[in-house]
């Protein structure tokens, strides 16, 4: 359960100031599957990473799961983000020295698991998404589709709640796009809150619900397909 | 975060950035390879001459004219008296001394040598038979000088090896005759190879006896009395008596100095120990620059991975895990790199001795173990800024430095 509250982001560039947020309320209930649209620099991806803990609000009140998130420190909040959200980019973001397997291994690394709890919950996380034949790839030989889906096991092998993707498909062809998506949904049908930021009405339009921002704030949240004010 | 893991990360990004971890630990190794190699030849220095002193016998005591200590002003400074010389009759009279073994005096000249038609300029050395044992020389051939009195002026010489094959190139010295001087002297035995000393070069040398040589230089005085002492335990009492009594020969006047090899050789290794440590010291600089470069290269491999310290901080990874990754990289550059170093200041000295070989080589102990610790410390050092610097990216911004 995501709930915002009057949330503020302001950045100072020189003498200006921004509102990359202005007064945001939004609830997004677990299980939801939501795209996110709008205009470059209408705030959805500083939105997009208050909601994934890499930014805080300039104002405002963000519960996670009814806990809020304000007060917690920056270990705190690297917890959190470990345990609860699932980050995909658009640019894959895989670290270009580790196979694939190391890379779904690398969440589970940092948080200490043991190595056999970690080669197992890796295998079946590639597995799940039909890359176990490249596993021992890094990601230079794997096509953009590849690389996505092991972002996506990456991103969902510490079983997190939420599933953020920043223009998941943005680097990539139609097919691998679709299959990606697909891959998204799957995991969104299985119990997962999936938030996905686009540019692309196609993809916008698979998503249940919609929300549409400008200047920083939501001027459409609908079940239908969202349109213009 | 389990260490091993870490080790493994940090490994990992070692291996595939191997262009920049190569220069890194190069500029380490030749870090610790310069303190390896140039402590090992301020030791090799002071172990040869510690050696060469050694050589010597440690029983022995020289006498040399004049007084060295430099405490105050000695009656007579201003007069513009000279010390009064040394005399075979005060050298004599050294004998008589409880706890001398032996004693030879030196009169130390340099005048031409000829045999027929070839001449060398070579020092001639004015001595008696016990100079053989004092200096620890043996005989090639024939005979060294004979025993007797001091005063014998004999006109018989004895030659080192290399005056040797260069006056008598085909055929034997012994019992031809040689020119020294305007004298003729007969060749009675040619010195061993053996035996190094400080000073002259024993195959380089003609010795004859000691009244013959003060007549050839027309002096009276000698160059140096050597005293061999019976023992080491001797040599304290030794020492003062040989003072009380030249002090009582020369009219209560104390102008003579007394060296023992201990005094000298502590000297010697004390000069040499400090040279070691300033050369340590300047190889150490090249730590610091190392560690330096270290710094650098890690500022620009944390900007150029921006992005994945983002990534990582999105995966729920914590600053100090970050720092700890960026550090064990930079420590465990060092850590190879000392050890290259290692190998090439081991390699090199090798190289050295082997065209040196009587140069005992080889760093000390302290000088190894302090080169590797300053290479890793400068790697925490230096690699703790830019570890940090990573640790503090905003991950928002990281993120969006695209790759």
């Amino acid at each position: 359960m995501i709930e915002l509250k009057d949330l503020s982001r302001r950045f100072q560039v020189g003498e200006q100031l921004v509102k990359a947020l202005d007064a945001v309320d939004l609830a997004i209930g677990d299980g939801e599957y939501v795209s996110i649209m709008g205009p470059s620099g209408s705030g959805k991806s500083t939105l997009l990473n208050i909601i994934g803990l890499l930014d805080r609000p300039t104002s405002g009140e963000y519960l996670l799961d009814g806990r809020g998130t304000t007060s917690l420190d920056d270990d705190e909040l690297a917890h959190v983000r470990a345990r609860k959200i699932g980050f995909i980019f658009q640019s894959f973001h895989l670290v270009p020295r580790l196979t694939a397997f190391e890379n779904v291994e690398l969440p589970m690394v940092l948080a200490g698991t043991a190595p056999a709890e970690r080669r197992r919950r890796a295998d079946a996380m590639l597995a799940s998404l039909n890359l176990t034949d490249r596993a021992e790839h890094r990601p230079d030989q794997l096509s953009g589709g590849q690389r996505q889906r092991v972002a996506i096991a990456r991103a969902m092998v510490m079983e997190p709640t939420v599933l953020l993707a920043d223009e998941p498909t943005g680097n990539l062809d139609h097919v691998s796009g679709a299959d990606v998506l697909a891959a998204l949904e799957g995991l969104n049908s299985r119990g997962i809150t999936l938030l996905v930021v686009t540019h692309d009405d196609e993809v916008a339009a698979r998503a249940r619900r919609h929300v549409r921002m400008r200047d920083g704030r939501i001027v459409a949240d609908g079940s239908s397909p969202g349109q213009p004010p | 975060m389990r260490f091993g893991d870490l080790l493994h990360l940090a490994t990992e990004s070692l291996v595939r950035a191997r262009l920049r971890s190569i220069m890194m630990r190069l500029a380490m190794a030749i870090g610790v390879a310069a303190v390896v190699v140039l402590t090992s030849l301020g030791e090799g220095a002071r172990r040869y001459v510690t050696g060469e002193f050694q050589a010597l016998g440690t029983e022995l005591l020289i006498v040399l004219p004049g007084r060295s200590e430099t405490t105050g002003v000695q009656p007579g400074m201003f007069a513009g008296e000279t010390p009064r010389d040394l005399t075979l009759d005060d050298a004599r009279s050294l004998l008589r001394i409880p706890g001398v073994a032996r004693i030879a005096p030196l009169v130390i000249g340099s005048v031409p040598v000829a045999a027929g038609e070839l001449t060398r300029e070579v020092p001639v050395v004015g001595s008696n038979s016990d100079f053989l044992a004092v200096r620890n020389l043996s005989m090639a051939q024939g005979s060294f000088l004979p025993p007797g009195e001091l005063d014998r002026d004999l006109a018989v010489c004895v030659l080192g090896s290399k005056v040797r094959s260069e006056l008598f190139p085909r055929g034997p010295a012994v019992g031809a005759t040689v020119r020294i001087g305007d004298r003729r002297f007969r060749v009675i035995g040619v010195l061993a190879d053996t035996g190094r000393a400080i000073g002259f070069d024993l195959q380089e040398l003609v010795i004859i006896p000691v009244s013959s040589a003060q007549q050839l230089f027309n002096t009276q005085s000698l160059f140096r009395i050597m005293i061999q002492a019976t023992s080491r335990e001797a040599m304290p009492r030794v020492r003062e008596a040989v003072r009380a009594m030249l002090k009582e020969r020369h009219q209560g006047e104390e102008d003579v100095t007394v060296i023992t090899q201990d005094a000298v050789l502590a000297t010697f290794n004390r000069i040499f120990t400090a040279l070691t440590l300033t050369l340590a010291g300047i190889a150490s600089i090249s730590l610091a620059v190392a560690g330096i470069l270290i710094m650098n290269v890690m500022l620009v491999a944390v900007s150029q991975r921006t992005a994945e310290v983002g990534l990582m901080k999105a995966l729920g990874a914590r600053g100090r895990q970050i720092t700890a990754i960026f550090l064990t990289e930079a420590v465990l550059l060092s850590i190879v790199g000392a050890l290259g170093g290692l190998v090439i200041g081991f390699v090199a000295d090798a190289i050295v001795s082997r065209f040196y070989p009587t140069l005992p080589l080889g760093p000390p102990p302290w000088a190894v173990v302090l080169a590797v610790l300053i290479a890793v410390a400068s790697g925490v050092v230096f690699g703790l800024l830019p570890a940090r610097r990573a640790a503090r990216l905003d991950p928002v911004v990281a993120l969006a430095g695209r790759r």
